[in-house]
């Protein structure tokens, strides 16, 4: 054991300095360079330069006028420090008893539709950016009211913010809320 | 479940198989010391590695020397991290001033980095500063994907060698494996993540100001460098907490089809290196069918779980096509299925959905296919190796039922290399129910669980497979940073990786000082279907059998309450 002592404690330094200095900040030169928008965050500025967020990190919305992320376990919702899924088991009776919360006050403003499913889970990283096609389509109705815009508007402004799935079938059909809030105050600023 | 699901289960698990291939020809060329065209940038720097540690790299070394050698480097590896780790407050690049961890949570994060587990007691955004992102969980990912790469290395050679002495060099196999094949592939890798849109800072956070008017603070790292290698070395180890879910590791369709890929293909590669090596390239095909057989019937059986109606979303009268709790909207049901059975199949312990959430029955698949060994494909090399082992107890098997002595890869098999096969596979169940058995009765240890019922022993025994095995993934409900579950995942961690180790070695010393034999008319073929068929039954019955009592008390049982809440609320 002693004679392997010194080539274990030799390399280790050498391969502490190549890939855990040499190589993350080789990397970090190359993607500042290169890729400075993805490198530090995919971050969203507003007209003013301000960052109002990242397009890939969801952010809490909670007013009516905008549409809504899905449930989050990250914090006290939408904390991006601490990022984490409610991991409750499919039997767990406060799981049980938080969908059903969420689904009634849901079904209060748009009765007679059904719910999508990720409208009342609550998403693995708890900062999922999108929201499923339908669910938009879901609270279409609650924000043109509150905009006094057409539904048809809305519908359309959705429909042109969906992504679909790469050669049509890797991942699945999503729409950025960011995004389509973005869109929405920049097209119907009156009730933002 | 939809044509697209299917489509898209099907070519991100074979896309792994279709790039391992020729990964595995190089891997094999690496290995033997062989010419390649990298040569140029990388011989220089490997004759420096040699040079400082005064280390032969044409001297072979017998299994003895070759399984200590690996011993002192991990043990070495240990020391450092540990020590980092508790002295992370005092160390610099900690733009985060995150204090150092306890000794129970460093000693755990310390051995599930050296064994390639990846088992985080902790949650990386509010733990780890970017230094020790960088210098120690960084660094072990690659050091120990390359020692798992070194037994099959020295393993293959066993089988090459004709009344041989020696399995190959450790230090040659360590550093040539890290320099030639993961540090280029990681490099480029990484650059395309980033260019994909995961961040790659040293700052510690920035502040958004949202359309609602809070401030909304997002922590930020070196991430796509540390993704990289934690993909391809088949680690596991998030950054963050929601690991490969949080969209900063994760945030497209298209990243989550590379990161998969990536989680697998190395694993084959070293199928089809040993395979080259021994110039058994149709027995190494035997095994890869065997074990993708078993990955894909874990992938397609997630997929299904997870498209029967949960019990909440019934409840809720919600649409319950799928269960979305713990989910991406972005990955849906078929890319977290195929992530479940890619994740847990090799050792890797990624999660792009929680698994805590899954159907009972898809949690109780994410366990069964580790409880087979990880070997679907398993880590680099290390999957390989114990998929080895099955080979042997299968012709084993085989001879005891023809009277014959067993041969593989024209090696006689006899009761040496079977001892030390079944000592390899032995502590796997032992680790996994013993500690489990201990841990449902002891206060202290169930402190930990968030649930109670079959759940809350699923969380339990999960806990413990996951970390025998190497994994790294959580029935995360469990809060497992408490000094009982700290040390005792640690010891399963060890137990787990080092004692199969030794045991591959043995066989591998104990194969090299046998004759090739060339096979006769009595061998029995390892290379057809036959094989194949006879190789996924010693599998399943090792692996299946010894853990049903288990299962059926957590996921099972589970499974039929489930059911019978949704009928009662239909």
């Amino acid at each position: 054991m002693l004679s392997h002592l010194r080539p274990a404690v030799v390399s280790m330094g050498l391969f502490t300095v190549l890939l855990g200095l040499a190589y993350p900040l080789a990397v970090t030169g190359v993607a500042q360079a290169a890729f400075p928008a993805q490198a530090n965050g995919s971050l969203v500025r507003d007209a003013g330069g301000k960052v109002v967020g990242s397009a890939l990190i969801g952010q809490a919305f909670a007013k009516p006028q905008y549409f809504h992320g899905r449930p989050s376990a990250a914090g006290n919702g939408y904390d991006a420090t601490a990022s984490s899924g409610s991991n409750m088991g499919p039997l767990y009776d406060k799981l049980i008893a938080r969908e059903q919360s969420d689904a009634k006050a849901l079904r209060a403003e748009n009765p007679g539709a059904l719910i999508p499913a990720d409208a009342v889970t609550s998403s693995g990283s708890g900062l999922d950016p999108e929201i499923s096609p339908a669910n938009a389509r879901f609270q279409a109705p609650r924000v043109a009211r509150e905009r006094h815009a057409p539904l048809g508007r809305i519908t359309a402004l959705i429909d042109a913010q969906v992504q679909r799935p790469l050669l049509g079938f890797i991942g699945q059909p999503r729409v950025n809320v960011l995004s389509l809030n973005r869109a929405l105050d920049a097209q119907f600023p009156k009730g933002g | 479940m939809t044509w697209q699901g299917w489509a898209e289960i099907a070519l991100t698990l074979s896309l792994a198989v279709a790039i391992g291939w020729p990964l595995g020809v190089f891997l094999s060329r690496v290995w033997n010391g062989e010419k390649t065209f990298l040569d140029p940038v990388m011989r220089p720097i490997e004759g420096l590695f040699y040079k400082a540690c005064g280390v032969d790299p044409t001297k072979s070394q017998s299994w003895h020397a070759y399984a200590m050698a690996l011993l002192a480097f991990n043990l070495v590896g240990f020391v450092f991290v540990y020590a980092v780790l508790r002295l992370q407050g005092v160390l610099p690049l900690n733009p985060q001033g995150f204090a150092g961890l306890s000794g129970h949570l460093s000693f755990n994060t310390a051995i599930s980095f050296i064994t390639n587990t990846n088992w985080q007691s902790y949650a990386g955004e509010s733990t780890m500063s970017t230094l020790s992102q960088m210098l120690v969980l960084t660094v072990q990912n690659f050091l120990s994907a390359a020692t798992g790469a070194t037994v099959a290395a020295a393993l293959a050679r066993a089988f090459v060698a004709h009344r041989g002495e020696g399995v190959g060099n450790f230090w040659a196999d360590l550093i040539r494996t890290t320099l030639y094949v993961l540090l280029p592939l990681s490099l480029v890798f990484a650059i395309v993540l980033v260019a994909l849109g995961l961040p790659q800072t040293l700052a510690a956070s920035v502040t958004a100001h949202t359309l609602e008017g809070a401030d909304q603070k997002i922590s930020l790292y070196a991430v796509a460098s540390q993704e990289a290698i934690k993909m391809l070395g088949i680690n596991g180890g998030g950054i963050f907490n929601a690991n490969s879910a949080h969209p900063f590791e994760n945030p497209t369709p298209l990243t989550n089809l590379l990161t998969a890929v990536s989680m697998n293909t190395l694993g084959w590669a070293a199928f089809f290196a040993f395979g080259r090596m021994v110039l058994a390239k149709k027995d190494a095909r035997a095994m890869v069918i065997a074990a993708f057989v078993l990955l894909f019937a874990g992938a397609a059986g997630v997929y299904a779980t997870e498209t029967q109606a949960p019990p909440a979303q019934v409840a809720a009268k919600v649409d319950a096509s799928v269960n979305m709790e713990g989910k991406e909207v972005r990955f849906g049901a078929p890319a977290t299925a195929a992530w479940v059975a890619m994740t847990t199949g090799a050792s890797n312990g990624s999660v792009n959905g929680m698994h805590s959430s899954l159907m009972p029955l898809g949690g109780g698949i994410a366990m069964f296919l580790m409880q087979l060994g990880e070997i679907l494909p398993g880590g680099i090399g290390s999957g390989v190796a114990i998929m080895v082992v099955m080979a042997l107890l299968s012709v084993f098997v085989a001879g005891l039922m023809v009277g014959r002595t067993p041969e593989y890869l024209g090696k006689k098999i006899e009761a040496r290399e079977i001892q030390f096969s079944i000592l390899a596979v032995v502590i796997i169940p032992l680790s996994m129910l013993g500690f489990s058995g201990v841990a449902a009765v002891l206060p202290e240890a169930l402190k930990g669980l968030m649930h109670s019922g079959p759940h809350g022993l699923s969380e339990i025994l999960y806990a413990y497979v996951s970390g025998t095995a190497n994994n790294g993934s959580a029935f995360a409900g469990l809060t497992a940073n408490a000094p009982w579950w700290d040390v005792t995942l640690g010891i399963a961690m060890a137990l787990g990786r080092f004692l199969p180790i030794v045991a591959v070695l043995a066989i591998a010393g104990s194969l090299a000082a046998k004759p090739k034999l060339a096979p006769s008319a009595g061998t029995l073929p390892t290379d057809g279907g036959l094989f194949v068929g006879l190789l996924i039954g010693v599998i399943l019955i090792l692996g299946g059998l010894q853990f049903f009592p288990a299962m059926a008390l957590g996921p099972i049982v589970e499974h039929f309450q489930a059911l019978g809440a949704v009928a009662a609320l239909r």
